[in-house]
């Protein structure tokens, strides 16, 4: 129980109230504003941020070594609208709880997670708008 | 001239069978790291000239002598024992890998100083030991049945910042790629190997130790059990395939 309110003082602090899910998306941007697609850009790209390359290939001629064990990031802006990317972004075990994709803004119900890593989210709101933002460019 | 015909078309049928029969045991059993590493690298594991593992056993069998573990023990005698481990450690009732009963000879029966765990010293005499049962096929403890179940929770268990867990890759994407990288299925069979992304030879428990921090999670600190329950659960999982040491892997 004191985890547990240690848990939500320290979430509460890091950032705005929980992001609204309606039904299969969270609809409103984290952040209230828009993500800058450039910046999404770089932060897929890079392999110890956004990670998303070590299981996902794409549209990116220019990277060597793509994953293959979840669908390619070709066309998932033509596929899913922005609150459902932002959804799967946010914490895709809402929609799956056997995911192996990482939750990027939750900590919730996470285990013997390093010291370095602790109480961190794997992304920020700006950077979660950011990636939204990109994705949704990527129509084909 | 009529009657062997329809023999042969049988015995053809019987022989589709069994190779259909063979292919699905092969399919269904564990497969080495060895069968998916490439042509090049097998072949530097198989010739002990090439070998960059077999250093390290050279210097374990000088150290086996040195040390005095020659005083007691035969090299032949090893045969088979690496094979068996980990054990059941009788005085504790504990499980205890390789490296924890050289460890214990050399503290206990010997009243020397401890080896570093993961030093050169004891990852050769290790590797030395282990290499006497090159070729033959891991054999389960089956006193271990407590220590195997509490190894196969923390496989199964998710953890860390990204919530994976051993069998999420090692068992339900094993072959496929992360990012560059084959996901082989995990097996514990070439320990101590040479690892080409170490450029050294390492332990089981050091490649464990990879895999937990990879997935962000806190990692067991050195020598805790659960590294040997994870590795009684691997040997149990990788049962039937043939001690390698000193394997390269890349």
């Amino acid at each position: 129980m004191r985890a547990f309110l240690l848990g939500a003082l320290l979430l509460g602090g890091a950032a705005a109230a929980q992001p609204m899910v309606a039904g299969d998306a969270i609809p409103g941007s984290l952040t209230g504003a828009p993500g800058d697609a450039a910046r999404g850009r770089a932060i897929v790209l890079d392999r110890q941020r956004g990670l998303c390359l070590l299981c996902h290939a794409g549209p990116f001629p220019e990277e060597r070594f793509q994953g293959d064990l979840a669908p390619s990031l070709a066309g998932a802006g033509a596929r899913l609208s922005e609150g459902q990317l932002r959804l799967r972004m946010v914490d895709g075990r809402r929609l799956n709880p056997d995911t192996i994709m990482p939750a990027y803004f939750s900590t919730e119900g996470l285990r013997h997670v390093g010291r370095a890593w602790q109480d961190r989210r794997l992304l920020t709101a700006e950077e979660i708008e950011d990636v939204v933002a990109f994705l949704a460019t990527l129509r084909d | 001239m009529g009657s062997p015909r329809p023999r042969r078309g049988r015995s053809r049928w019987l022989e589709a069978l069994a190779c259909a029969g063979a292919l699905l045991l092969l399919g269904a059993g564990p497969r080495s790291g060895y069968e998916t590493m490439t042509p090049q690298l097998r072949a530097m594991q198989d010739d002990d000239l090439s070998n960059p593992g077999m250093l390290a056993v050279a210097e374990g069998e000088a150290l086996f002598a040195r040390e005095g573990c020659a005083g007691c023990h035969t090299a032949e005698a090893m045969r088979g024992v690496a094979a068996r481990y980990p054990a059941l450690d009788r005085a504790s009732q504990a499980p205890i890998d390789l490296s924890g009963r050289i460890a214990q000879c050399r503290e206990k029966r010997q009243q020397r100083p401890p080896l570093p765990r993961e030093g050169p010293a004891m990852l050769a005499l290790t590797a030395f030991v282990a290499h006497q049962s090159r070729g033959l096929p891991l054999q389960p403890d089956p006193r271990l049945a407590e220590a195997r179940r509490q190894g196969e929770a923390l496989f199964r268990e998710r953890r860390g910042q990204l919530n994976l867990s051993c069998a999420q890759c090692h068992d339900d994407n094993a072959g496929r790629r992360l990012a560059g990288s084959l996901i082989p299925e995990g097996h514990p069979n070439g320990y101590p190997l040479y690892r080409l992304e170490w450029q050294a030879l390492g332990s089981l428990q050091r490649r464990l130790r990879n895999c937990l921090v990879g997935v962000r999670s806190e990692p067991f600190p050195p020598g805790a059990p659960d590294y040997v329950a994870l590795e009684a659960y691997l040997v149990a999982r990788a049962r039937g395939l043939l001690v390698e040491t000193p394997a390269i892997r890349p």
